[in-house]
């Protein structure tokens, strides 16, 4: 297995399947009693999150946990001195001095997790850098829909809403197109980043045309951090157009999904009663999040080497 | 790593050195043992089985289906994959992590653990521990096919098809019909 997850451009199709392979068997394990095994006593993880983060956090956590492994959380904010280059490697440098395995690190700028991985010893994991990539969340995305499709080549998925500041886009097309899926990228123009032709998607500006081919309406979340920027007129008029209420829902395949990665801005990207249809399954992949994390962790940390081989177990 | 090889060959680097036992001669063996379990228990009341993935899971349901036949009751079977308690993760990883389902409440059970070849122990020491994380068995048994010897733990088989002795250089291979086409037990011998 890789030693470092920066990017799912490093991960071949093969290995993209045996993390999901993987993580079935973690899924059973949190369906025991006692959701934890020991395969990763006495390894330490840090986790390490320059930028705000509640459900990727706990998750990572929780993974770890479930590992058996010891978690150090360590949460900085990026806006202080922790930004300046030299406070980054400082903290590297000292999580490095005490003997961690496994760096889960989440950033504002893209490339930190990359800049880190040089620094230190420990297995890196991006959990989000800036608007670059989010890993982790397209893996327990193309998780959560082989739990419904039986293949993901041909799948169609559309990728609706702020395309432009999303990294979980970004990983997500990267990882479907990967897979053999077709991704649609469904947003009003000012929400495309400009090099979007190197993406391998196709692009739509009307989200009623495009639902009724769709296998996976994947829906971004608005970040209303960011309504000063001017790319929306405003919240409204983005539901009006852009957001997934019923009457759209109508539109749509009945075998269907729909997905999300959280937080929901209900009322907003996603109408409050469509957020609860059985064929939502944002609860899901909250689920599987954790399952999909420990299998991560699991084959990163074990013989680094060995984890595509055919090794016989005895 | 060839310490590790016990039931799956090294592909294309080992040869064949002796057929130690032929689809009739398992047969026998799992029929003597089906006995030999409820001899030992007075019958299947309270008894399940665990195969230890993946060749002690066919295993498992075929002594299911012979003490079904001589009892007129068949005894829950599951299946237990060891992955995750496994102690060498350090040095060896399993490509092929299966899942783990017992469709039955250990605690108070006989458990009789059923694995294809007992070797280092190691593995057995990794399925009691899977094992008690679902509860607590009134007692744990372990049926094998074949024991090569060269243990490592202090673990012992309760049921044994063969006591097969061998040099650790060799690899002793079980084939099943469910999981490879056909039965038969081979030594081979692997590159050293």
């Amino acid at each position: 297995m890789i030693k470092h997850l920066l990017s799912i451009d490093q991960l071949s199709p093969s290995q993209i399947e045996l993390v999901l392979k993987t993580a079935d068997s973690f899924r059973e394990v949190g369906t025991r009693t006692i959701k934890k095994v020991p395969i990763l006593r006495g390894r330490t993880v840090c986790n390490l999150f320059f930028e705000s983060s509640t459900r990727t956090r706990i998750s990572f956590e929780l993974a770890a946990k479930r590992l058996s492994a010891d978690v150090i959380n360590f949460t900085g904010d990026a806006r202080s001195s922790l930004a300046k280059g030299e406070s980054f490697k400082d903290t590297a440098q000292t999580l490095q001095a005490m003997g961690v395995d496994a760096i889960v690190v989440r950033h504002s700028s893209a490339g930190a997790p990359h800049r880190l991985s040089r620094w230190v010893e420990a297995s890196v994991i991006n959990a989000g850098d800036g608007a670059h990539e989010h890993p982790t969340q397209a893996l327990l995305d193309l998780y959560s829909i082989r739990e419904h499709f039986p293949s993901f080549d041909g799948l169609r998925v559309g990728i609706v809403g702020d395309i432009l500041h999303s990294r979980v886009a970004r990983s997500d097309v990267a990882a479907l197109t990967k897979m053999g899926s077709q991704v649609t990228l469904v947003a009003p123009p000012t929400l495309i980043p400009p090099a979007i032709d190197s993406w391998g998607a196709e692009i739509s500006y009307d989200l009623e045309e495009v639902l009724p081919k769709l296998d996976v309406v994947y829906l971004l979340r608005v970040q209303k951090e960011r309504q000063n920027e001017q790319l929306v007129p405003s919240l409204r008029e983005y539901a009006t157009f852009w957001g997934l209420d019923r009457r759209r829902v109508d539109l749509m395949k009945p075998e269907a999904i729909i997905m999300h990665p959280g937080p929901m801005n209900r009322g907003v990207e996603i109408a409050a009663d469509v957020a609860d249809l059985e064929r939502s399954i944002i609860i899901d992949q909250v689920t599987n999040g954790v399952a999909v994390r420990m299998s991560l962790l699991y084959l990163m940390l074990g013989a680094a080497d060995r984890a595509l081989e055919e090794v016989p177990v005895g | 790593m060839d310490r590790f090889s016990t039931s799956v060959p090294i592909s294309g680097s080992s040869t064949v050195k002796a057929v130690v036992l032929e689809s009739s001669d398992i047969d026998r063996a799992m029929k003597r043992m089906a006995h030999e379990i409820l001899e030992r228990n007075h019958g299947a009341d309270g008894l399940v089985l665990a195969g230890i993935r993946r060749r002690g899971v066919p295993l498992a349901e075929r002594l299911g289906n012979e003490i079904e036949r001589i009892e007129g009751i068949r005894p829950p079977v599951g299946a237990l994959d060891v992955s995750f308690y496994r102690d060498d993760i350090a040095i060896r990883q399993p490509a092929d992590v299966g899942q783990t389902a017992l469709p039955f409440d250990v605690a108070g059970k006989i458990v009789v653990l059923v694995d294809d070849v007992l070797y280092t122990g190691r593995t057995v020491r990794a399925a009691i521990d899977a094992l008690v994380d679902f509860g607590r068995p009134r007692a744990v048994q372990l049926a094998v096919l074949i024991d090569r010897g060269h243990r490592e733990l202090p673990i012992r088989a309760d049921y044994i098809g063969k006591n097969l002795p061998t040099s650790s250089r060799e690899a002793v291979d079980v084939r099943l019909a469910e999981t490879d086409g056909a039965d038969s037990v081979v030594i081979t011998e692997g590159p050293s």
